[in-house]
Order: C-alpha cells, then sequence, then structure tokens
C-alpha cells in the first residue's frame, strides 16, 4: 500500500515526466519516420552517438551551444547515412538499422577510450549540461509546481515538439506529403512527389528529435555519458511509435506508459524482489503494452468486417 | 539464362571482395588516425591470428558461435520475417546447458548431448513467443524481439545469481559444471571443440533443409514473395511460425555448445551478442548455409585480431564493431555494383539476340 502512495506522490510523477522525456523524443522522430512510410531501426544507434558526441563537444568547444550542435550533427550525420544508404543504394531498412546499432556501440567505446582514456564514461570530462528550469508563476502552486517546475530545458523541448511535429504532419504543404508518401508512395511519385527526397527529408528530422533524446540522456538526466547508455529506450521508442499509430498525441500517451515503468523499476530496487526482474519489467511491459494493443486493433478491424458485411 | 547466372556469381563474389577489402582499408585508416605506433598495430591485428597454433584455434574458436546465429538469421530472415530472437535464444541456450550441466547426474558421452537439447529446446520456445504474437495478433515481431532480447538477458542472470551461484566467488560466476558435461577438445594445442563439429553438420543438415526439401523451397518461397506463397495454398503463417521456432533451436543449441565447449562456469554479466554479429555473418554468407563457415571464420578472425591488437598496441578491440557495422551497410546495399550488372546483362541479352538473328 505503501507503494501505490508513492506512486501518486509528486516525486513520483516527477520522475515519470523525467525517464519519460528521452523515449517521447525518440518516439515523436519515429513518428515523422513512419509516417513517410520508413521503420527507422536506427534510433538506439543515433540516440547513443549523439549522446557521446554532445558531451564531447561541449567539453572541446567550452560551451552547451557548442555541445547542442555537436551532438545535433553527429545525429543528422549517422541519419543521412541511414538514409543514403536505404534510400539510394536499396539497402534493407531493418538492416541498415542493425548496422547503425552495431557501429554505434563499438564506435562510442572506441571514441571515448580515444577522448578519455577509459571505456565505461566520461566521468574525468568536464561537460556541460542542460539546465533546469523553474517556470515562474507555475512553481508557486503548490502540488502542481512540484510536478510541473524544474525539470530539464530539454523536457520542455520534448512537449514542445509534440505540438511541433503535429503542426508538421498535419497542417504543412511538407507534412502532407509525407504522409501522402508514407500511404501510398506510387500514387504520391504518379503526381509529382519527389519519394525519395521527402522521406530523407522525414529520416533527417527524426534524426535531429534523436539527437535531442540522446543528448537528454548525457547532459540532462545525468551529466556524463556511460556506455551503452540508451539500454533500449530507442526500442521502446519504436513501440511507443506503432503504438501511439504514428500520432504525435498517441505517441505521447504511449511514451508516457512505457516511462511509467521505467520509472516503477527505479523505485521498486527497494522491494524485496530479485533486481533481475525489475530490471526486465520496461521491456517486459512493452511486450505486452504493443500485443494488447494489437488485440484491441484486430477486434476492431473484426467488428468493421462485421458491420460491412451486415451493411 | 545461364549467363545471367554467372554475371549474378560474378557480380556478388567482386561485391564481397571490394567489401571485406574496404573493410580492411578501413582498419587501416582508423589505427593510422589514433595510433602512435600504427605499424605494429596494423602488425598486430591482420598478422597476429596467424602467429601460433593457438591464436589460429582461437579464430574457429571465436567462428563457432557465429555458425549457429548466422544459421539461426539465414532461416529466420529467409521467411521473411525479422525477428533479432537469434540473440535472446542463443542466450537462453547458455543458461540452459548450465542448468543441464550443474544439475543432472549423466554418463559422459550422454550429459553435453542432453545439455545441448534442453538448450535448443529452450531457444525454440523463446523464439516462439513473437512469431506466435505476430501470427495470432499482427503484434510487430522486430520490436517484440528485440525486447524479448532483455528480458532473457536478465532472466538467465537471475538463474545465476539465485539458483546457480557460486558464493564464495566475488565476481558473478555459476557452480562449476560437472566433468562429464564438458565438450572434448578435438584439436590438441586449441581449444576447438565438438561443438564446432556440430556447427558444420547443422551447416550442411541447414542447405539440404533449405534447397533439397519440399518444406525448404516451402519456406523461401514464402520469403520471397508471402503474398505469391499465400496464393499458392501454402500456409504462409505455419511456415513462417515453424522456421523462427527452427531457428531458435539452432541457436539455442550454439548457446549450450559454447558453454560446454569454451567454459566451466557461467560468467557472462550480459550477454554477450552473438546474435547481432550473426546477422553480419549471414549477411557475408548470402544467406548461403554452405557459405556459413568460412564468413564466420572471417570475422572470427577479424574479432581474434582485434583482441591481440587490443592487448599489444594503444588501439581498442571496439573498433571492430564499427568494421561489422560498415561490413552490413555495405553487404545490405543492394544496388551497389547494380548498375555494372545491368549493363553485363544487357549486353549479353544482345550477344544472344544477335546470334539467334544470325541462326
Amino acid at each position: 500500500m505503501n507503494l501505490i502512495s508513492y506512486i501518486c506522490s509528486p516525486d513520483f510523477i516527477f520522475m515519470w515526466i523525467r525517464v519519460a522525456t528521452p523515449i517521447l523524443l525518440a518516439a515523436l522522430g519515429a513518428a515523422v519516420c513512419s509516417k513517410a512510410g520508413v521503420v527507422n531501426l536506427g534510433l538506439e544507434g543515433t540516440m547513443l552517438i549523439s549522446a557521446l558526441f554532445g558531451v564531447l563537444a561541449s567539453v572541446y568547444g567550452g560551451s552547451l551551444f557548442w555541445g547542442l550542435v555537436g551532438g545535433l550533427a553527429s545525429a543528422l550525420i549517422v541519419s543521412a547515412i541511414f538514409a543514403y544508404f536505404h534510400l539510394i543504394l536499396n539497402a534493407n531498412n531493418v538492416l541498415c538499422g542493425t548496422a547503425i546499432n552495431t557501429a554505434a556501440t563499438g564506435l562510442t567505446i572506441f571514441v571515448l577510450q580515444v577522448a578519455t582514456g577509459e571505456k565505461g564514461n566520461s566521468s574525468s570530462l568536464k561537460s556541460f549540461a542542460f539546465p533546469n528550469l523553474e517556470i515562474p508563476i507555475i512553481k508557486d502552486i503548490p502540488v502542481i509546481g512540484e510536478v510541473l517546475s524544474g525539470h530539464n530545458t530539454l523536457t520542455y523541448v520534448a512537449l514542445l515538439m509534440v505540438v511541433l511535429v503535429y503542426i508538421l504532419l498535419y497542417k504543412t504543404p511538407l507534412g502532407l506529403r509525407m504522409r501522402a508518401v508514407g500511404e501510398n508512395p506510387d500514387a504520391a511519385s504518379s503526381v509529382g512527389q519527389n519519394v525519395i527526397k521527402i522521406r530523407f527529408i522525414a529520416i533527417l528530422i527524426c534524426g535531429a528529435l534523436n539527437g535531442l533524446g540522446g543528448m537528454y540522456l548525457s547532459m540532462g538526466y545525468l551529466n556524463m555519458f556511460v556506455r551503452d547508455m540508451v539500454a533500449g529506450r530507442g526500442f521502446i521508442a519504436l513501440a511507443a511509435c506503432s503504438m501511439g499509430q504514428s500520432n504525435p498525441i498517441g505517441t505521447l500517451v504511449s511514451s508516457m506508459v512505457f516511462a511509467f515503468f521505467d520509472g516503477l523499476s527505479n523505485i521498486l530496487q527497494v522491494l524485496k524482489i530479485p533486481s533481475e526482474f525489475i530490471q526486465m519489467l520496461p521491456y517486459l511491459a512493452t511486450i505486452i503494452g504493443l500485443t494488447v494493443y494489437s488485440i484491441q486493433q484486430s477486434v476492431v478491424a473484426k467488428q468493421k468486417m462485421k458491420k460491412q458485411k451486415e451493411a | 539464362m545461364n549467363s545471367n547466372k554467372r554475371i549474378h556469381l560474378l557480380v556478388d563474389t567482386v561485391k564481397m571482395a571490394l567489401i571485406i577489402a574496404i573493410a580492411c582499408g578501413l582498419v587501416s585508416v582508423i589505427v593510422f588516425t589514433v595510433s602512435e605506433e600504427p605499424m605494429n598495430a596494423i602488425y598486430n591485428f591482420f598478422i597476429g591470428p596467424f602467429t601460433s597454433v593457438r591464436r589460429i584455434g582461437n579464430i574457429i574458436e571465436a567462428a563457432s558461435p557465429l555458425v549457429f546465429t548466422a544459421l539461426a538469421v539465414i532461416i529466420i530472415f529467409g521467411s521473411g520475417q525479422f525477428s533479432m530472437i537469434a540473440e535472446g535464444a542463443f542466450f537462453i541456450g547458455t543458461s540452459g546447458a548450465m542448468m543441464a550441466a550443474i544439475a543432472l547426474d549423466l554418463p559422459a558421452g550422454i550429459h553435453p548431448i542432453v545439455a545441448i537439447g534442453f538448450a535448443g529446446v529452450l531457444g525454440a520456445i523463446v523464439a516462439l513467443i513473437p512469431a506466435l504474437l505476430k501470427m495470432r495478433w499482427n503484434v510487430s515481431e522486430l520490436v517484440t524481439s528485440i525486447m524479448l532480447n532483455y528480458v532473457v538477458q536478465f532472466f538467465a542472470i537471475y538463474l545465476v545469481n539465485y539458483h546457480f551461484r557460486e558464493v564464495s566467488s566475488s565476481s558473478m560466476a555459476s557452480l562449476e559444471f560437472k566433468d562429464t558435461s564438458r565438450l572434448q577438445v578435438v584439436l590438441d594445442g586449441t581449444r576447438i571443440h565438438s561443438g564446432v563439429i556440430l556447427g558444420l553438420v547443422l551447416c550442411v543438415l541447414m542447405w539440404l533443409f533449405l534447397y533439397r526439401t519440399s518444406f525448404g523451397t516451402k519456406l523461401r518461397i514464402t520469403g520471397d514473395n508471402s503474398l505469391f506463397a499465400k496464393y499458392s495454398g501454402l500456409k504462409v503463417t505455419w511456415i513462417m511460425v515453424l522456421a523462427q521456432v527452427i531457428a531458435g533451436a539452432v541457436a539455442g543449441m550454439g548457446g549450450g555448445a559454447e558453454l560446454l565447449g569454451m567454459y566451466n562456469r557461467f560468467k557472462w554479466s550480459a550477454s554477450p551478442g552473438y546474435g547481432w554479429t550473426g546477422i553480419v555473418v549471414a549477411l557475408l554468407a548470402r544467406k548461403n548455409p554452405l557459405l556459413v563457415p568460412l564468413s564466420a571464420a572471417f570475422i572470427g578472425y577479424l574479432n581474434v585480431g582485434a583482441d591481440i591488437m587490443a592487448r599489444n598496441s594503444d588501439v581498442g578491440r571496439e573498433m571492430v564493431d564499427i568494421i561489422q557495422g560498415v561490413m552490413m551497410f555495405l553487404i545490405a546495399a543492394d544496388a551497389l555494383l547494380q548498375g555494372w550488372k545491368q549493363r553485363m546483362i544487357v549486353k549479353a541479352a544482345k550477344a544472344e539476340a544477335g546470334q539467334e538473328v544470325q541462326a
């Protein structure tokens, strides 16, 4: 019972939003990509690379600004490579994504070792982090202030991105083209749309959002880069995107659902359950969540069929 | 027709040679950028693995688990599914073999067979989960299999920590396996074990299965064009499920063979990632089971070279992961050299047409 009261406490909800941020950012990226008809499995690796290069660029550039530039640039470069191989050289997207993830694991540890002499983390470097923001009026409201104010800058950016991605996809010509290309590339191509160009842009936008997600991990959530720190969040984001039907609002909701179990695994460690079971909780929750969602989808599809038959 | 086949083979061979050359070139470029003593590092990387019998043995030992996971990947991808379960099936296989090796009392010849068989069963069960979810409710097997890999990893470590742990050891290690469970060393002076032979046998069996049985043919048709297969009356979903179960069993047996052949305790605190590396090996083998030993040996060679280089120079072994990622990109790039292939096919077709006209 103690646990339930803790889950309802502002502390937990604050942490919940904290752990949801990287998943949300990456899932929004995945949403843009999949609306344009590309499943980007390289989220995991892209986040990892931008997490490291954000930290390194902030150290060598001497300011947070250069960290941001470095992190975003690395994510864009990786995404451009993905896009080039997938779109221009006709490589299968799952294999491209796996290639990015494989290379990213090695690349980050390798570069980390060259830069710091260590393979574990970047704690020896004095890197910059994104500041936390106190929101003027809201912070003075009792419970709501505790929950909503004082988060990392990128957390607010992530929430803003939900709106921006929504506007991009549903209110701009580019978004309309992306959805058309994703829905039916041949039809879009037949009316003169350049499928490759539009998908390329979608993948780059996805890369930028991923870059923010990766940097949040190493320059906000923690203040250093740790090897393999993404730990499957990229894949969870992919699941969140498909459960949210690639719609920014749906993606936000399903990211929050998956992040809930991530947060839960953080606090359950005080209980006397073997820690391995607690560690597997976010991944298990993702499988179950996707399954429940798909069951519901297939029930809806069946009902539609029935109605059509009756009509 | 015949000339087309020849052109395909020629282009494929050139492409592979090109990719291997690019990989080796990339190694040199990276080493020269970061190393203080590049020649030493390069010597250790390329020549190091061949300097003693033991090291050549290391290449084959490193290739052995990759043979199993690559075969699993070939079957899964061959059926048109993108399940990444080879990774999880391999790891659950290792823990299955560990349980059998510690808990059972069996005579020497039978013990490893039972243990590896049990490992295969566990691998098949794990692979069945994403396959069934996909078949029944159309849940993306790609995401569920990757998530399941994490679940399996933690579950295996739980088994070691809570049920088979060596209490006196400070680092994580299981109890020692019974002597009867160990796989025999087949070549003196190395650690090459009978699991390697099992891997080679499986390669041949898998080739026979894919290219000489009716189920294998159905599987390949399903993988090439599942709609065509469906309208031809094949039970597509069952073929896909069965393919993943067989793949899981193969990867699981690989895990068992690796554990019993190379170790006397279970010491992994995280999955060694052979399932992911298996994808590179499978692609490099052009999805042909008979070429798997060769491509596994090549990837094994890169890994052993990287290990030796990391020990004897200032370049880290993680470089090999970068190389593997780049190779995966290049192999997957269907359009690479496609223009050249196209021109040759057109030329051959024109020549044939010309002959017919003359005749």
